[in-house]
């Protein structure tokens, strides 16, 4: 008997169902912070996901240790180890890219996204579901990253991932690029995601109504018949 | 007795805690060690890209990497910088110190006679995003360009002065912590470097100084 969602359904909800961007609203900073081209969103969804997977793997393999008062205090311990690990692996193997990111790389030790998996998953389910958990977590953090900085570099420069993809002739819309650019691409996907949400929970509805509909119709004909034969007799 | 008692009673809550800082701390450590001479080559790197802004008309390939007693007598490294011609035509000095979130590390372009504030750049730091990071913004360097380097640099909110730069709005403790790291770094090696350069010219101009 699983106590908890299982791998695959931790695993499917991470991506969209729960997307920590667009359906939980966790890691905004990041999210906001280094959209403005397509790498740097890139590099921090690696820098997110090696250190969620990490995390949420050393707390399920102690979680049967953890100490109701002393967990919020193992989580942090852990995630800001790996979040440290991943800092200096920037600077070593991607220096410049360690210095776009600048201070958001350390940040991600404060990603409420990570201490959330840790507390909701991993502190209570095997290490098979928290890798299944962090995994689908980190694409759909991957995602929100990606679909933003999509909008934001094609439209603000005219590219995407340093490919010109618009005409020379495009004239870059500045603010795209700059902080305001971010929240407005933010608030128009997640607009935009909402709104597909309602119109999949509206056809959902409407078809099982329909369905019960149908049913109440083929049962209503059946007591009727059923009706007939009983004067009949 | 119940001291120990209280001991055991906190070892018994906390094994776990101390067991993975020990173990995270091994961790680091072993990755510092494996990482750090890669990253001190990739800020080498970047240093020796950022000279020719900082000493006009310097050229990279001609600069010197020297290590010079400072003031105390603590080993420092600097940047003997030399044109295109070899004529040597300033210095680039290595300095860090404590910021608003940070440390914040950088490099400061001197010209050769040691008088003249000819460049700064912002090497590291982590102050705060949309404020206290504008310190690399190239207006904001631009203001030590041309001051003295014989009398202390200040940070001002407005109408600066000879010696003065205008503080970031909103980054005041940034601003002045970089004017801070100048002045202490320009005190510290200054001295230093007159005389290397005063014996050097006394022996016969050759500009090779004693390396330690």
């Amino acid at each position: 008997m699983p106590d908890g969602p299982t791998a695959s359904e931790r695993f499917l909800n991470g991506i969209l169902p729960e997307n920590p961007v667009y359906r939980q609203l966790l890691g905004m900073c990041p999210v906001l912070a280094v959209t403005a081209a397509m790498l740097p969103a890139l590099t921090m969804a690696a820098a997110t996901a090696f250190v969620l997977i990490s995390a949420n793997v050393i707390i399920s393999l102690i979680r049967g240790q953890l100490r109701p008062h002393l967990r919020i205090l193992v989580f942090t311990l852990t995630i800001a180890t790996f979040v440290t690990i991943a800092d200096r692996f920037l600077a070593a193997y991607l220096y410049e890219m360690s210095k776009v990111l600048g201070p958001y790389v350390p940040l991600i030790i404060v990603n409420c996204l990570i201490i959330s998996r840790c507390e909701i998953c991993a502190s209570k389910q095997t290490v098979r579901v928290a890798v299944a958990d962090a995994v689908g977590m980190s694409l759909g953090f991957t995602l929100a990253l990606v679909s933003i900085a999509t909008v934001r570099e094609v439209l603000g420069s005219g590219t995407w991932l340093g490919l010109r993809v618009l005409p020379e002739a495009w004239p870059n819309w500045g603010i795209m690029v700059l902080p305001p650019g971010a929240f407005l691409v933010l608030g128009l996907l997640l607009a935009g995601v909402e709104w597909w949400g309602q119109w999949r929970a509206e056809r959902a509805a409407l078809a099982v109504a329909s369905v019960s509909r149908s049913l109440q119709g083929q049962s209503g004909g059946a007591a009727r018949e059923e009706e007939a034969s009983s004067w009949k007799a | 007795m119940t001291n120990s008692r209280k001991i055991r009673g906190y070892l018994q809550q906390a094994w776990l805690v101390l067991l993975l800082a020990g173990a995270y701390g091994g961790a680091l450590a072993g990755v510092q060690m494996t990482l750090a001479p890669r990253i001190a080559e990739n800020r080498r790197r970047e240093t020796y890209q950022t000279i020719p802004q900082l000493v006009p008309g310097a050229d990279r390939e001609r600069t010197v990497e020297l290590w010079i007693s400072d003031r105390e007598g603590n080993p420092a490294r600097v940047y003997r910088t030399h044109d295109a011609e070899g004529r040597h035509n300033g210095w680039v000095l290595p300095a860090s110190g404590p910021g608003f979130a940070d440390d914040i590390g950088l490099l400061i372009g001197l010209d050769a006679s040691l008088k003249k504030l000819t460049g700064m750049y912002v090497l590291d730091q982590r102050e705060t995003p949309g404020l206290g990071d504008y310190i690399r913004d190239a207006d904001f360097r631009r203001q030590f360009q041309g001051h003295a380097a014989d009398t202390p640099i200040e940070a001002v909110k407005s109408d600066p002065q000879e010696q003065q730069i205008v503080v970031l709005s909103g980054a005041t403790v940034s601003s002045s912590s970089v004017c801070r790291i100048i002045n202490t770094a320009i005190a510290r090696m200054r001295g230093p470097l007159l005389q290397s350069q005063a014996a050097a010219s006394a022996a016969g101009g050759d500009a090779r100084e004693q390396e330690l």
